[in-house]
């Protein structure tokens, strides 16, 4: 049963659902930080329209600043910035941003607490016909690993906005991941949002597995458990938007009612948020759990769809996942 | 305003005071580096003693001016000078790279007020104090955003892209300081990465540049007064230092980059500065 408290869009099952890249939430979402903090300024690093700082841009002039093809720069500019005062977002791909500039982040903004919001675009395979070195699937285990760093995937572009406001509004460094392609915006204006806490999205009555998700996989995860559901098989859905800190209290809990957990991501399953997942479980309360994700490969060219299909990320291979599981002994 | 004769015999008594402090600190460290500090005392007592506007009471006094230290690993010669101008005690400086210590071995921002930055991976400092200048600069305020560079470190992209930024925004009120001593662990700059000519790289990308004698206090701080006159464009310092200055027997030798003196190495250090009095700035001026 979908969860009415997560006040998901009328349409979220429906063929017609709007689409729109996760990255436009970065756009507008830095025009409303921009609004609210006059000290909010954008980076970036020759990639304006494609990251959506551009829309910053437009509204900011004269808080947007282009750095050239210079991610490193970027990332060490933008913690000398917050040391004055500023609040600094950085954008680019995720590939170079945390991707080439890693010891910039970890020295300069990671170590100093700076206030800096590192905003990684294009995540995942779903980037598609660019191929794999534009593909990121590290990013969430890079940042992860570093004290201190907030690292939020956002399901959609809705959420996405409410994720670069809260950056903006908390002190410290915050890592976002953005995708690329259009995927369903199912969540609403009215979705509750905060950084660290994870949102039930759908609970059968007697759940056998639950789905752990972050990212648009959140979506991929809630499609599958209603057809689960008319298979009837019971499955929770707990969409993760903040991977670190980890809302360790839903977690456990979805856990413990399921007795199974299945977690999803268009990450490396090695690091990322099914590490995550698996690390806390396996102290605080072992019991059968799989990861889909990327294993142990990078991408490759081809549609987003395709993509997503062939690294088996879509609905239907995580209601297979989940069938295999049941099947299994535990 | 020229200098007196005792303004500048006042500062190189400091400059002598803290490379004391410097051998001092790394024979109790046993480890850390010798020759950078050494060759930078000159440069950092006129920073911490005539150059900056700062209250080492009040660290975090907004109208001070911004001192980075990109190149890390010569803390000793900050610490010694920080000490020395009353940020804390000059005892402290026994505790440099021991555990629980505020002076890291290479300097963190968040341990130790009165740092601006954290450095050590190289070639990330001139790019945060542009960040700082930049914004400075869009909130209108005058402070003056100095960082200090070595030489070695101008092999690392990060510089060139911080450079490049620097001279595209006309950040007046950044002025680098590059220790330009000739020295990197591998050996002499020139062999291991060659930097010349580092004058025309920098014009090249929109600086203004100046030349001296790092080791000459007077002649620094003319420089620096320079600089800040120039209003269309960064300025970078080249300031030749001599690795290791005032122990002779150290100076130039690139093996003295990262080792500390032993204990009798130290006391022969400390005479040896101490028999040159006041005048070491002036040796090789």
């Amino acid at each position: 049963m979908l969860n009415n408290d997560a006040k998901l869009s009328a349409k979220v099952f429906a063929d017609d659902i709007e689409k729109a890249p996760i990255r436009d939430g970065f756009g507008t979402g830095a025009v409303e930080a921009g609004k609210a903090d006059p000290r909010v300024v954008v980076l970036c690093a020759d990639l304006a329209e494609s990251t959506r700082a551009e829309w910053f841009q437009k509204e900011f002039p004269e808080r947007f600043i282009e750095m050239g093809i210079a991610e490193q720069n970027m990332a060490t500019t933008a913690a000398g910035m917050a040391a004055a005062g500023k609040v600094p977002f950085i954008a680019s791909y995720a590939a170079f941003n945390p991707g080439r500039n890693y010891e910039q982040i970890r020295t300069t903004i990671a170590l100093n607490k700076a206030n800096v919001k590192i905003c990684g675009m294009h995540a995942g395979v779903s980037v598609g016909p660019d191929g794999a070195t534009h593909q990121m699937l590290e990013d969430l285990g890079l940042m992860r690993m570093l004290p201190g760093m907030t690292v939020i995937a956002p399901a959609d572009s809705e959420e996405a906005k409410k994720a670069v406001i809260a950056a903006a509004q908390m002190e410290g460094p915050v890592y976002i991941r953005f995708a690329r392609s259009a995927t369903p915006v199912f969540t609403t204006g009215d979705t509750p949002f905060a950084v660290g806490k994870a949102l039930t999205l759908f609970a059968a009555d007697d759940p056998k597995v639950a789905l752990l998700a972050t990212g648009p996989q959140s979506y991929a995860a809630l499609v599958a458990a209603r057809a689960l559901a008319a298979e009837g098989v019971g499955a929770l859905v707990l969409h993760v938007p903040t991977v670190k800190p980890l809302d360790e209290e839903a977690v456990l809990a979805a856990a413990t009612r399921a007795g199974r957990v299945l977690t999803v991501e268009e990450h490396q399953t090695a690091g990322g948020f099914g590490s995550a997942v698996a690390e806390f479980l396996s102290e605080k309360h072992p019991l059968p759990i799989r990861r889909l994700g990327i294993q142990d490969r990078f991408g490759q060219s081809g549609t987003p769809d395709e993509l997503i299909a062939h690294y088996g990320l879509d609905a239907a291979h995580i209601q297979d996942a989940v069938h295999a599981m049941l099947k299994s002994p535990q | 305003m020229a200098l007196t004769d005792e303004q500048v015999h006042a500062l190189e008594k400091q400059a002598e005071a803290i490379r004391e402090t410097i051998i001092t600190m790394l024979v109790a460290a046993g480890s850390g580096h010798t020759a950078g500090p050494l060759g930078m005392a000159d440069v950092f007592a006129a920073f911490y003693f005539h150059i900056l506007k700062h209250d080492p009471a009040n660290p975090d006094w907004e109208e001070r001016d911004r001192l980075i230290l990109s190149n890390g690993h010569i803390c000793p010669v900050r610490y010694a000078a920080m000490a020395h101008a009353g940020y804390f005690p000059v005892e402290e400086c026994l505790t440099l790279r021991k555990f629980g210590s505020r002076l890291q071995g290479h300097p963190e921002r968040l341990r130790l007020p009165g740092l601006e930055t954290t450095s050590g991976p190289l070639g990330e400092g001139l790019s945060q104090a542009a960040g700082i200048a930049y914004a400075l600069r869009m909130d209108g305020k005058k402070n003056q955003v100095y960082v200090a560079m070595g030489d070695g470190e101008q092999n690392e992209g990060n510089v060139w892209e911080a450079v490049m930024w620097a001279g595209k925004q006309k950040l007046a009120n950044l002025t680098a300081v590059i220790d330009r001593n000739n020295i990197q662990i591998d050996g002499m700059t020139e062999d291991v990465m060659p930097l010349e000519s580092l004058r025309a790289k920098y014009e090249a990308f929109n600086w203004h540049v100046l030349e001296v004698n790092g080791n000459d206090i007077r002649a620094f701080i003319a420089a620096v007064d320079e600089a800040n006159a120039i209003y269309e464009k960064p300025v970078v310092i080249i300031a030749h230092t001599i690795p290791g200055k005032g122990v002779p027997e150290i100076e130039f030798d690139y093996h003295w980059h990262g080792k500390p003196p032993t204990a009798e190495e130290g006391k022969r250090f400390l005479k040896e500065i101490r028999t040159m009095g006041g005048t070491v700035p002036h040796e090789y001026a």
